[in-house]
């Protein structure tokens, strides 16, 4: 069989994950460019027996080498040519769209447009005629309607037309004018001398970003024989032209753009639409803010609402598996292996899974329907007095349900140093897993003040963050200087498609469940390890004597350094496991006081047991919220940052601020009289 | 004609060309990328100080900070 590679490409919110989703029948290989933190996708079609290899670039306004993402399409492009480029230009934004398809065909891909979007534009109000936008562009227009699956057929057609074509047909309508034009043909006509150069690249592109001082270009031509004569001629023309070329001849574009092709291509006025009517109440002074927190709110509710039966039965599954493990396997070590470790620990993975998928679902379905970004609006002011960026406000929210997918989503944060702050003080959002520790501790000791105790650590969380946010920006110097400022394009309201939302879901809790759930796992196989072991000394007849276990030794080696928090070998030991996952603290307690053969339920096990005072839980407490992120986090972290330097910094700045924070409550508790 | 004016002083509702992007190299070219250049008609849609503002500019609805409205200087347009 034939086989073509197809590169898809296209502005932010232009259809172009419902088009490959379309042409692959959403089955995609994710994984990252080489070397980069930026997300690669892939997937296979199958048309009139040619295979094509599709490869999604990702989402990007313009083709400079100022951003990862940016630097990925074009090098893609220009490296590895593929056959073809589909460009999913918006035909409801057809002015600013058609400002990439100029870069495209500047680089002289082989082009062809899905002009998306057909209805959107069509309720607009919006006549476009492709047949003419090809003739003047000189490249393939096939109209489509991805959220429909509308021009697909003709599309993979086109594709496999284009692929046929094998020389380069692209004498393109841009002309930048005089002095430009000329210039342009000078510098590419001296390019052209170096064979292996121009051979690779085509000459014309090269002269205009060597034009524009594209870093990346001038990079590659120093190294070329004909270098000396380039600059020679650099120096002449800069004489003649205006300072910053690269802002000229993006001015030049867009003047070709709306001059030269939209009036004959494009009929239409702007009428007032249900975007402008919905951002009227949305994004209002007054209205905004509380809209906002009403609706994550509806998010948080239903997040946990509709997961927690499924938590539930998982929980209800795995153990009952666990005991069928029990019943059946003679070797008790290999029974304790299979129903504690592996049973056990895929029991916690997968209660984790839930809240996790509604949390994507819920938010795939605010981001597709174009409100998420709104949302990004409506913080901004707030969040950039906080040292952060206004897209860091979602991810901090996510985090008060899972810091796992919170880390993910300061993806959409562009300039790494805001997206690392962010990161940094991301698992201060005290998360769901927190929960169950505020609840068991607060109930055993702080009697009447239990429930001001478990919201004062949500509070705690919040100031936290914002002051490490603050002193980081302050005193850290990779962080110095302001949040860069919001530029963000916001779509028009869309109802989101059911395919697509779940596909959404689907991408982000999948890498998730592969990541995070291998780590988790194999986590809990060590602790389950470390407590059943020496398995002598700990399984004594039919009792459980964890006090011989490994992990007690860990405990009461560690138990120094706690007993200036007040903390005992036990709630030391807790701390520990909770570094698999936070819940297992509360885990952890259970299994210390018995729980099966005690008649008294576990915060009353635990008061009668002496562990904590009023005073020490409550430090216990905030350690909880604020000691080093969970494994699943660390992993992510890691993922995200690409970095050990950042994913260790979290883990030494959250334990000792965790430690000082203790050490403050337990010694001012302690002067104003508590014990 | 009115005088020229920052950007984030336009009313709600207002239309203006844009004059001069006063920012750094980097700022001025992601600007012009995305459709902000000399002689480009922009209407404000929302604008709430000292908050961002969201500007219609080439058919786009885009939310810029504060900061950066101050930097695009803009001549209103009178009668709209």
């Amino acid at each position: 069989m034939e086989k073509i590679r197809v590169a898809l490409i296209g502005n932010p919110n232009v259809g172009k994950s419902q088009v490959f989703n379309n042409l692959t029948g959403g089955r995609a290989h994710v994984g990252n460019w080489p070397g980069k933190t930026v997300e690669k996708k892939e997937g296979v079609c199958v048309h009139k027996s040619v295979e094509m290899q599709i490869i999604d670039l990702p989402g990007t306004y313009s083709l400079t080498a100022r951003s990862i993402d940016e630097l990925v399409a074009r090098d893609f492009i220009v490296e590895e040519k593929p056959d073809v480029v589909i460009d999913v230009v918006d035909a409801s934004n057809l002015e600013r769209n058609l400002y990439l398809t100029f870069q495209l065909l500047e680089l002289e891909a082989n082009v062809i447009i899905a002009l998306n979007k057909q209805d959107v534009a069509k309720s607009l109000g919006y006549e476009i005629d492709a047949k003419e936008l090809s003739k003047l562009l000189g490249v393939p227009v096939i109209p489509t309607i991805a959220t429909e699956k509308i021009g697909m057929e003709e599309l993979k057609d086109a594709v496999i037309e284009a692929a046929k074509v094998k020389e380069k047909r692209r004498e393109h309508i841009i002309s930048y004018g005089k002095p430009y034009d000329e210039i342009i043909l000078k510098i590419a006509s001296i390019l052209q001398k170096d064979k292996e150069l121009s051979n690779k690249y085509p000459a014309k592109w090269l002269a205009i970003k060597i034009l524009e001082s594209d870093e990346e270009v001038l990079k590659l031509v120093s190294k070329s024989p004909v270098y000396e004569e380039v600059k020679l001629q650099l120096s002449e023309a800069k004489k003649i032209l205006e300072e910053d070329v690269e802002t000229v001849l993006a001015e030049k574009r867009y003047s070709i753009i709306s001059e030269v092709i939209l009036p004959k291509v494009f009929k239409g006025t702007r009428q007032l639409t249900l975007t402008d009517l919905l951002d009227n109440a949305l994004l209002s002074k007054h209205l905004g803010i509380p809209i906002f927190l009403a609706l994550w709110w509806a998010l948080f509710r239903f997040t946990f609402d509709v997961s927690a039966p499924f938590q539930d039965l998982t929980d209800m599954l795995f153990s009952k598996l666990g005991e069928i493990a029990n019943t059946y396997i003679s070797d008790p070590q290999l029974a304790s292996f299979v129903a504690d470790g592996i049973f056990g620990g895929l029991g916690t993975v997968l209660t984790f899974l839930f809240p996790i998928f509604f949390l994507f679902l819920g938010l795939a379905l605010l981001e597709d329907s174009g409100y998420l970004a709104r949302a990004a609006f409506v913080m901004d002011r707030i969040m950039y007095k906080l040292g952060l960026h206004g897209r860091s406000f979602i991810p901090m929210l996510i985090g008060f349900g899972c810091n796992v997918p919170a880390v993910m989503a300061t993806r959409t944060i562009d300039r790494e140093e805001d997206r690392i702050l962010t990161i940094l003080v991301n698992p201060l959002m005290s998360c769901s897993a927190r929960l169950p520790i505020y609840l068991l501790i607060a109930s055993a000791v702080l009697g009447p003040y239990a429930a001001a105790g478990v919201y004062s650590m949500y509070i705690l969380g919040i100031a936290l963050a914002i002051l490490m946010a603050l002193l980081f920006r302050r005193t850290i110097p990779y962080f110095k200087g302001k949040p860069s400022p919001l530029i963000l394009e916001l779509p028009l309201y869309a109802v989101p498609t059911m395919k697509s939302t779940l596909v959404h879901m689907w991408e982000r809790g999948s890498l998730f469940l592969k990541k995070a759930g291998t780590i988790i796992f194999l986590g809990v196989v060590v602790i389950w390890f470390l407590s059943s072991y020496p398995w002598e000394a700990v399984h004594q007849g039919d009792t459980v004597v964890l006090e011989n276990s490994y992990i007690a030794m860990l405990g009461r080696f560690l138990e120094p350094i706690f007993r200036p928090l007040g903390f005992n070998w036990m709630a030391t030991v807790a701390l520990f496991f909770g570094f698999i996952a936070k819940e297992v603290v509360v885990g952890t307690f259970a299994t210390f006081f018995g729980l099966e053969k005690s008649s008294e339920d576990l915060p009353t096990a635990l008061r009668s047991s002496g562990t904590f005072t009023p005073l020490t839980g409550l430090a216990f407490m905030a350690f909880s919220l604020i000691y080093i992120p969970c494994v699943a986090t660390i992993g992510v972290i890691y993922r995200e940052t690409g970095s050990w330097k950042w994913t260790i910094f979290t883990v030494v700045y959250e334990l000792t601020l965790a430690y000082v924070v203790a050490l403050i409550i337990v010694t001012f508790g302690r002067l104003i009289g508590f014990t | 004609m009115m005088a020229t004016i920052p950007l984030a002083m336009l009313q709600e509702n207002c239309e203006a060309v844009i004059v001069e992007v006063r920012g750094g190299m980097g700022l001025t070219r992601r600007l012009a990328e995305i459709g902000f250049t000399n002689g480009t008609r922009v209407k404000v849609l929302h604008s709430a100080p000292p908050g961002p503002m969201l500007v219609m500019v080439r058919g786009s609805r885009i939310a810029l900070g504060r900061g950066i409205a101050m930097k695009i200087m803009v001549n209103p347009v009178e009668g709209v």
